[in-house]
């Protein structure tokens, strides 16, 4: 009992302050690729410290809405920070499986998308309604790669997922299991805002999505908006890393199992992220109305994937 | 007067109720009396599956008479008919003989067209509403022809209008003749549960109902069609047929995106959530589907799954439809209005209207914590594990409804966002919304009564989902298809999938209190200051700024473009002295719907056409009529 509660929040501080750092450390890269210095990998530290400190200013047209939803925010992500196998294949949560995880992410997109219309500006209701025309797109390839994942692996539960694939010989040249790994990124792509869907550095107003959204927010509301984007890419990522290449997680959460699980993960997410970096220093972002392409496209590609399980059994 | 109709209503539905959980909990009784109506007499029957519609329909009848008392004030007019309408949808379920259940459906349907064109009169379109009440009455009287058609043969052949006596006669027909009848029901039951292409008459009748019919309508009413096809699937026909199951999974995953569609561009409240119901009751049919499938296919552990999706599923959704739905009458008894493009700013008008209509919107949209989530993970859960049918023809079509649901459930979050964000968040669009009032004390009761019901059934997931799989496996006889491990965590088909509800609720509460506490500790909670919404330096905010729903919906209409097929017309009305200067600009893009022009026009055409050719044998002379009958006279008698 004691042990599951240290797991959980051990879980959750790598969660907690492996987000931000991840978001830092991609800022660097790009910037680094660009030819520029950019900021040091822990600035988002020295960000969200600074907007603790400030006096939030809030719209007088807002409700009780737009002050929940951070936290509502927040606490999806912390649920599902829970619910995924980070360090080992057994999550504090142990019974949580990939739809409830995508459907906390949506619990998120919901309040936000409400919190976005609350201020009454225009802004905010273009944001919401692009970000949830997005979301709602998306949603047909993830519960497609589920499918994949759930016929390769006969479970839907996470833990077992990973631990079931993770026997799983020639995983990794496996033409289906990689077309559902490539169906899985373009929607971790859409679902957290990056190129090419939405430009996470834009504050032009007719392009930005999610920024537009959440452009009303300041202050510590702002600083656990930021913190919550950041765990929802740093759980995606996890996921795409995790799920996919079930490498090097322990099942048990012994001490140096856990070590060994922390630099596997850490690992792949390094690997992940310059790929994402060099990915957005590459592509332009695409036209709004493009962006339903990009996502049949990556439907189609889960489609294959289920097709080639059920036909070469 | 109309108080206490109202008052014995809602005390006749919580009787019922009782009844009906009884019954569920395998409380069999019958009754019969044989004098009070032909053909076989009255007769009742309790079982599981009748004693879970029962309730059903009872545990909502409850909230919304509570809710009429509020709701119609003093008006005396449409309380019998409310009555009526109740009380034979209580009798619907238990009907067991032909005579009984066609008296009892066509109560139901008629006291509820009295209804809707009372709303209709009650309303300003009259126009527009007595058309609604006529496409309801024609669709529902076609419907029940194709009912009685199917049960006539049935009777037919089976020699028997006893309900019990088919089961056992059925199996003894031809294939071909047993699928000829189950089409008919199928028919018949699937005009009463709104699936598409037999949808039209839905979004028309349910928005025109006063809002405690439209709850009780789209809550349980449909649901009654779904209870239909239950019955004819699996219990009068006895042994179902694959292909039977391929058109419920097809009709329903159109029906579920065909409705979310629909209801993404809808501008009018209560039409928004008539179209949703068209989505749900799609997701309904996909389990029902796919537990005709299994059960064909010999796999009745993964049936029974799929039909405790199912019949969750329309538990929930009554529970949510029927909160959304007098949430919505109190934004329409509040401003007189349901058109969203002149709502916004309820929530600080009608905190508890918004705040009911809130927690309906997240549990419809199948967020967690709430119960719509719950269910739609479970059919979800039977659906994926389609591939132990290893059929490849039927994997697909498996797969298209997956995708299907999986795109209406991305939908449905879009429609709950528009629907909550466009009516009760931002300024106020028109003077109506800026002076509405809270609703008054009994409708607030029913609402959060309502409410709470919502959050029970998805805490409570761990005894209500055994329980429906209990009542399912009269139907189809299987081992429990869910376990409950330890946290109550749910667990479907050995370890496929777990779920804790109350898990989740319990971290997302502890998620929430996290960051406060952290806050508090940290002293990092200055005041906040208020201020003015940002909107590029422009000098005074007003709720033209505000997006709306047409806004709002605007991407899906381009997305889906060859799907709306939108008539955009664009008016601008220049300055005659100069064209720099715009006088007026006119913008429209109604929505067309394809079902109707494409099948229900050319259908209308026809008949008018068939019936003029008719009307040459109706002269208007009494000799010809008398010349008729004669001919008609004669031929009988030579075929006899």
């Amino acid at each position: 009992m004691t042990n599951a509660v240290l797991l959980a929040v051990l879980q959750a501080v790598v969660v907690g302050l492996g987000a931000p750092l991840l978001v830092g450390t991609l800022r660097t890269l790009k910037a680094r690729l660009v030819g520029c210095r950019g900021p040091a990998p822990w600035q988002p530290f020295f960000d969200l410290r600074k907007l603790l400190g400030k006096t939030p200013v809030v719209s007088d047209t807002t409700s009780w809405i737009f002050l929940v939803t951070p936290y509502v925010l927040v606490s999806a992500m912390l649920v599902a920070a829970l619910a995924a196998p980070v360090l080992t294949s057994r999550p504090p949560l142990a019974f949580a499986g990939i739809i409830l995880l995508m459907s906390l992410f949506l619990l998120g997109t919901f309040f936000l998308a409400l919190a976005g219309l609350d201020a009454g500006s225009a802004f905010g209701g273009m944001g919401s309604s692009r970000e949830v025309a997005i979301a709602a797109l998306a949603e047909p390839t993830v519960i497609v790669a589920v499918f994949a994942l759930a016929l390769r692996a006969n479970t839907t539960n996470l833990g077992a997922i990973v631990e079931r694939l993770s026997v799983e010989p020639l995983l990794a040249v496996n033409a289906g299991h990689l077309l559902a790994f490539v169906a899985f990124f373009i929607v971790m792509l859409a679902e957290t805002g990056r190129l090419p869907v939405d430009n996470p550095a834009t504050h032009l107003e007719l392009t930005m999505i999610h920024e537009a959204m959440v452009l009303e927010y300041s202050a510590r509301h702002l600083a656990l908006v930021e913190w919550a984007s950041a765990m929802k890419l740093f759980l995606f990522l996890t996921l795409l890393a995790n799920l996919f290449f079930p490498w090097g997680i322990p099942a048990q959460a012994a001490p140096t199992a856990l070590l060994l699980g922390l630099l596997a993960v850490a690992g792949k997410l390094a690997v992940l992220v310059v790929a994402l970096a060099t990915l957005e220093t590459v592509v332009a972002k695409l036209r709004l109305f493009r962006v339903p392409e990009l996502l049949a496209g990556s439907f189609a590609l889960g489609v294959i994937s289920v097709s080639a399980v059920v036909l070469l059994r | 007067m109309a108080i206490i109709v109202y008052a014995l209503t809602a005390l006749l539905s919580a009787a019922a109720t009782a009844l009906g959980v009884a019954g569920m909990l395998g409380a069999r009784w019958a009754l019969g009396i044989d004098w009070l109506v032909p053909l076989g007499g009255l007769m009742l029957e309790m079982d599981p599956l009748a004693g879970l519609f029962v309730a059903l329909v009872g545990a909502l009848a409850v909230p919304a008479s509570l809710y009429a008392i509020g709701y119609t004030g003093r008006e005396r007019r449409g309380c019998l008919a409310y009555a009526a309408f109740v009380a034979a949808m209580l009798v619907v379920p238990v009907a067991a003989n032909v005579m009984t259940f066609a008296l009892a459906w066509e109560i139901m349907s008629l006291a509820s067209y009295v209804l809707v064109l009372d709303g209709a009169r009650a309303g300003r379109e009259s126009n527009a509403s007595t058309h609604a009440a006529w496409v309801y009455a024609v669709v529902t009287h076609a419907g029940l022809a194709c009912l009685l058609a199917g049960m006539l043969l049935l009777m037919a052949w089976t020699g028997s209008a006893r309900f019990a006596d088919w089961q056992a006669a059925a199996p003894a027909l031809g294939t071909g003749a047993r699928s000829l009848v189950w089409a008919l029901l199928a028919l018949g039951f699937g005009a009463k549960a709104g699936g598409v292409p037999l949808h039209v008459w839905l979004p028309l009748a349910h928005p025109a109902a006063p809002s405690h019919v439209s709850a009780l309508m789209s809550g349980v009413m449909i649901k009654l069609g779904v209870y239909g096809l239950l019955r004819a699937s699996f219990v009068w026909l006895a042994s179902a047929q694959s292909g039977w199951g391929v058109a419920l999974l097809l009709v329903g995953a159109l029906s579920a995106v065909v409705g979310v569609l629909y209801a993404v561009v809808d501008r009018d409240l209560k039409r928004l959530l008539a179209f949703s119901s068209i989505e749900n009751v799609g997701i309904v049919l996909v389990g029902t589907g796919a537990a005709v499938v299994f059960a064909a296919s010999a796999l009745p552990g993964l049936a029974l799954l799929a039909l405790a999706a199912a019949l969750y599923h329309a538990v929930n959704h009554a529970a949510f439809k029927g909160l959304l739905f007098m949430a919505a009458g109190g934004v329409l008894h509040g401003t007189g209005t349901r058109d969203m493009e002149s709502l916004g700013g309820l929530i600080k008008r009608q905190p508890w209207t918004a705040a009911c209509f809130l927690v309906g919107a997240v549990a419809i949209a199948g967020l967690p914590p709430l119960n719509g989530f719950v269910s739609e993970w479970l059919t979800f859960q039977a659906l994926l594990q389609n591939d132990l049918l290893h059929w490849p023809a039927m994997n697909l079509v498996f797969a298209l409804a997956i995708a299907g649901l999986a795109l209406a459930a991305g939908l449905a979050v879009a429609v709950f966002v528009k629907a909550f964000g466009i009516t009760f968040l931002a300024l106020p669009r028109s003077a109506a919304a800026a002076g509405a009032h809270e609703a008054p004390a009994t409708m607030r009761a029913a609402m959060l009564i309502t409410a709470v019901g919502c959050a029970a059934l998805a805490l409570g997931a761990s005894w209500i989902v055994p329980t429906v799989g209990a009542v399912g496996a009269t139907l189809v006889p299987a081992p429990p298809p869910v376990t409950l491990g330890e946290w109550l965590t749910l667990e479907v088909s050995g370890d496929f999938a777990t779920l804790s509800a109350p898990a989740v609720a319990l971290a997302l509460a502890s998620g929430v209190l996290l960051p406060i506490v952290l806050l508090f500790l940290a002293r990092a909670r200055p005041r906040a200051r208020r201020y003015e919404t940002w909107s590029c330096g422009r000098l005074l905010q007003t709720a033209r700024m505000e997006y709306t729903a047409t806004a709002f919906a605007d991407p899906f209409t381009r997305v889906f473009d060859f799907f709306y097929r939108p008539a955009r017309r664009l008016d601008v009305d220049l300055h005659p002295e100069s064209r720099f200067f715009v006088r007026r600009i006119r913008y429209e893009n109604p929505t067309r719907f394809i079902v109707d022009e494409w099948l229900y026009r050319p259908l209308g055409r026809v008949l008018r056409a068939a019936a003029r050719h008719a009307a040459v044998v109706q002269s208007g002379s009494p000799n010809l009529y008398l010349a008729y009958v004669l001919v008609a006279l004669l031929l009988l008698l030579l075929v006899a």
